[in-house]
């Protein structure tokens, strides 16, 4: 016992994050009468999110450097206007406008990027100045209006469901999805080889282990975890497009931070910028590309928002900068810089929805479920910095 | 002189750690009026005693007494310490840079009636202490605008200004040049003559120590070894040697301080020529005028010179313009042109550069051995930008081993080793960066003598496998002791070029200020 509690206490951070928000579900659960947890809510529960969660995967990033970006709500009503111009207006190809849209993305980062990494006026400024100009610029392509509907190719990326070529199967009233039972069960037998192949390797180097019976839980839990949510939306209608972009984005992004010499180098650079300089990390364009990679990331989840609320709106993305900047540092990024990860970014993320979903079930005003989100920010900051000092003094 | 009535006396402390023994029964006793002298390798608790000291840690946090002046002291902050007359000045100096010296002076003890701030008094005061030590400035100016000496006088000044009957000095002279280095010791002194002051001075200039102190506790683990007296003959110390002081810190004698290098020197490796560069704060300003250099192969080459005279300017503008405007001049390895305009360019190219201030420039301090370890070349352990975990921990290892860094493992973070152990680290990154020109700008400074001589070896080994080393130091043993040849640079010129076998430090010290 002593020893689970020595793991608990060194990875407090890491865990505590994941502990509260299955604490937080299961609550919500009991407290609903299981509502919180039938597959529709699910299921609406990553739709709702989703855009919190694409952007916070692009603020990780930045956050890392030890910024933020505050531009990004207003690039999502900016691309949202764009694509409601091209669509509804002008009736252009969804395709070509998505593809369109994009390249404005990249334009749009590159510009920021260009005088946060090149002129060094500091991020906080120039988001600062692109979240003006962007809300501006999106009001005035929209002259105040509204657009829609849009096209229904472009409505699937948000309401869609991915197919199912099994063609599903019923059991007495319920139907299952195959495919996504298929797809649930792959990524458990991948995530579960992983797992052991790292053990493997921590063995090899005799790092610090967890001891087996603990890591065989932790693997078994994992797996049992991500199987019932599986089911759930199987029994629904199948993981919805949504959660598999949402998927790969964090996937590849976790992957690219963790395990590539770019992703190092942005650490280092957060970490001691002088210091990475002085290593050879090309310090101003790793900057130059994280803000531009998180405009890009910006024009997807404003293609998201727009697609599934199927109209763009003058007050589109409003205060999405700051739910995205509150899962990186709900999810463990130190404001220094340096510290977080993606995951932990969703995970943080998924947290706070978990609780707006929540409240909301309960009928919980929208006025407290602010007030709430502003106190859970507060305490799991000062939370990680509590465990930190208190970290040091014992080294 | 002789005063044997004893100011402070720390009886029996040990002080534990979760599982480190910090302090093991420790006692301490400094006279009244007299200079005192605390060393020993880093980790040695000279640090973690001041602390206990100067309530840093509390009482009740450590076992054992302090008595000062007869009174036994219970410290639960330093406050308290402050008030009884304790005064601690950290090697990072605690002053707030756009602030003036008056009012850095009394910072929380400001000269003010119903919380309104007398500023005639301030100043007055100000110059009052200022005066006692020495220091000639406007008590006006923003501390930003004096040099680290001057801003070091301010700490004193202010430590007199709390009535401090101790002072206790944490590596004072590390950043300062010689002359200013010399005149702190000389207000160290003064004090203990005129105003019956006391001073615990930590350090790892020895030649300091023996040159000021009165007596010198040597600490090793934990533990007190010894105290030595020092007896002077007009004023030079007859007792004592540096190496009498370097056998009770490492608990044997190093009898070579700078290990012998025999092997053949090559050809000329790496050249600099007609090197001019602008102080980017300064335009008007040349900060390096026409340098010319070689280093060949095989050839460690000194760098010495006053702070300021332009030695890391130099470096740093080489190694990927790092610093300087509107440099000209040329740069060659193995007679070509080499460009390496560019950080990552000059490490492609082999040239490598261990800064000055290992833990602002050369280590990410929240990041593993490991993460330090690679990230200069992070290319030969990738393979598509895919880092290759297990080459990457077997690199970690090897360097750990061959350079004898002492960790637990390599995914210790670096912030948490000892100064030794982190320039070992930054050693490891540049060595994994396969130099064919290795920069090092102040090695060992603030290192123990133990690992110093480690770090010899190690550039000695280099320098045999061909490597061409520009040793840059501030002490002039370690520049005579180590280099084949040596420069010596004064304002931003090189003013000599001496032999390393025949220099001595009279010499170098004559072309710094004859220039």
């Amino acid at each position: 016992m002593s020893g689970l509690i020595a793991i608990l206490k060194k990875n407090v951070r890491q865990y505590m994050m994941v502990i509260a928000l299955a604490v937080a579900m299961v609550a919500f659960g009991l407290l609903t009468d299981g509502i919180f947890f039938r597959p529709v809510n699910l299921t609406n529960l990553v739709l709702q999110n989703s855009y919190v969660l694409i952007l916070a995967v692009g603020m990780l990033l930045c956050t890392l450097t030890g910024n933020i970006d505050l531009s990004v709500g207003s690039v999502v009503c900016f691309i949202g206007a764009l694509c409601g111009v091209m669509m509804v207006d002008l009736q252009w190809n969804p395709y070509v406008a998505m593809l369109l849209a994009l390249v404005c993305g990249v334009m749009i980062g590159m510009w920021q990027g260009f005088w946060i990494a090149f002129v060094n006026v500091p991020p906080f400024i120039a988001t600062l100045a692109g979240m003006l100009v962007f809300r501006g610029l999106g009001q005035v392509i929209m002259k105040g209006q509204t657009k829609a509907p849009f096209p229904r190719e472009f409505q699937v990326i948000a309401s869609g469901y991915i197919a199912d070529p099994f063609g599903g199967a019923s059991i007495g009233t319920v139907n299952l999805h195959l495919f996504t039972l298929f797809i649930g069960f792959i990524i458990v037998a991948l995530i579960t080889y992983g797992e052991i192949q790292k053990r493997k390797k921590q063995k090899q180097y005799a790092f610090d282990l967890l001891p087996s019976g603990i890591w065989l839980a932790k693997v078994v839990f994992i797996a049992a975890v991500l199987i019932a949510f599986t089911i759930v939306f199987a029994i629904h209608r199948g993981f919805p497009n949504i959660l598999i972009l949402l998927g790969i984005l964090v996937v590849g992004y976790q992957f690219v931070a963790s395990k590539t010499v770019q992703g190092r180098h942005i650490y280092a650079l957060g970490g001691n910028r002088k210091a990475a300089e002085l290593s050879g990390v090309k310090v101003k364009w790793v900057m130059f590309w994280i803000y531009t990679n998180m405009a890009v990331l910006a024009t997807i989840a404003a293609m998201v928002f727009t697609a599934r609320l199927n109209s763009a709106t003058p007050k589109a993305g409003q205060n999405f900068e700051m739910d995205a900047i509150a899962a990186c540092y709900v999810g463990g990024s130190a404001v220094s810089g340096g510290v977080g990860t993606v995951i932990g970014a969703v995970v943080g993320g998924l947290f706070i929805g978990v609780l707006n979903n929540g409240m909301s079930i309960l009928g919980v005003s929208t006025d407290w479920q602010q007030a709430i989100k502003g106190f859970v920010l507060l305490a799991a900051v000062a939370f990680d910095l509590y465990s930190k000092s208190r970290s040091s003094k014992v080294a | 002189m002789p005063n044997n009535s004893v100011l402070l006396s720390m009886k029996h402390i040990t002080k534990n750690f979760p599982g480190v023994k910090a302090l093991d029964d420790v006692s301490f006793d400094v006279k009244t009026a007299e200079i005192h002298a605390l060393v020993g390798e880093n980790g040695a608790g000279k640090s973690t005693l001041m602390k206990v000291l100067s309530g840093v840690y509390p009482y009740g946090s450590y076992d054992g007494d302090i008595i000062f002046e007869g009174k036994s002291c219970k410290f639960s902050s330093i406050r308290q310490s402050e008030q009884t007359g304790i005064v601690i000045i950290h090697q990072e100096l605690a002053l707030s840079p756009y602030l003036s010296i008056a009012e850095n002076m009394f910072i929380g003890d400001e000269r003010a009636t119903l919380n309104i701030i007398n500023w005639d008094k301030t100043r007055e005061d100000a110059m009052k202490y200022m005066k006692r030590i020495g220091l000639k400035e406007n008590p006006n100016t923003p501390v930003n605008r004096l040099g680290v000496g001057k801003q070091q006088m301010v700490e004193i000044a202010k430590a007199l200004a709390k009535n401090a009957k101790l002072l206790i000095l944490d590596e004072p002279t590390s950043a300062l040049n010689e002359r200013d280095s010399q005149h702190l010791l000389e207000i160290l002194k003064e004090l203990r003559d005129k105003s019956n002051i006391s001073s615990v001075l930590i350090s790892h200039k020895l030649n300091e120590v023996a040159a000021v102190a009165d007596s010198i506790t040597i600490l090793r683990d934990g533990k007190t070894i010894e105290t030595l007296e020092v007896e002077r003959i007009q004023g030079r110390p007859a007792s004592i040697s540096e190496e009498r002081i370097i056998k009770g810190m490492v608990g044997r004698e190093i009898t070579d301080m700078f290990p012998k290098r025999n092997n053949p020197i090559g050809d000329i490796l790496f050249e600099i020529k007609d090197w001019s560069v602008q102080n980017p704060d300064n335009p008007e300003r040349k900060k390096l005028d026409g340098v010319n250099m070689q280093v060949r192969a095989g050839e460690v080459v000194g760098l010495a010179g006053l702070v300021g005279a332009g030695r890391t300017e130099l470096a740093m503008s080489v190694f990927g313009r790092a610093y300087g405007e509107n440099i000209t001049g040329k740069t060659l390895i193995e007679g070509k042109d080499v460009d390496i305009s560019t950080i990552p360019k000059a490490i492609d190219q082999g040239v490598a550069y261990v800064p000055e201030d290992r833990k602002e420039f050369g280590l990410v301090l929240i990041q593993n051995i490991k993460e330090n370890t690679t990230i200069a070349k992070l290319k030969k352990i990738a393979k598509a930008s895919v880092i290759n975990e297990h080459d990457e921990n077997v690199v970690a290892e090897e360097y750990c081993k061959k350079l004898n860094t002492k960790t637990p493992t390599i995914l210790q973070m670096t912030g948490n080793l000892s100064g030794g152990n982190q320039q070992k680290v930054v050693l490891s990154k540049w060595l994994f960066s396969d130099p064919r020109v290795l920069i090092l700008d102040e090695p060992t400074r603030g290192i123990d003598v133990g690992t110093k001589h480690e770090i010899y070896t190690i550039i000695n080994s280099l320098a045999s496998q061909g490597m061409a080393c520009l040793l840059i130091s501030s002490e002039m043993p370690e520049i005579i002791g180590m280099s084949d040849r040596i420069y010596v640079m004064s304002e931003g010129k090189i003013t000599a070029e001496l032999s390393g076998k025949t220099a001595t430090q009279e010499e170098i010290m004559r072309n710094i200020l004859n220039n």
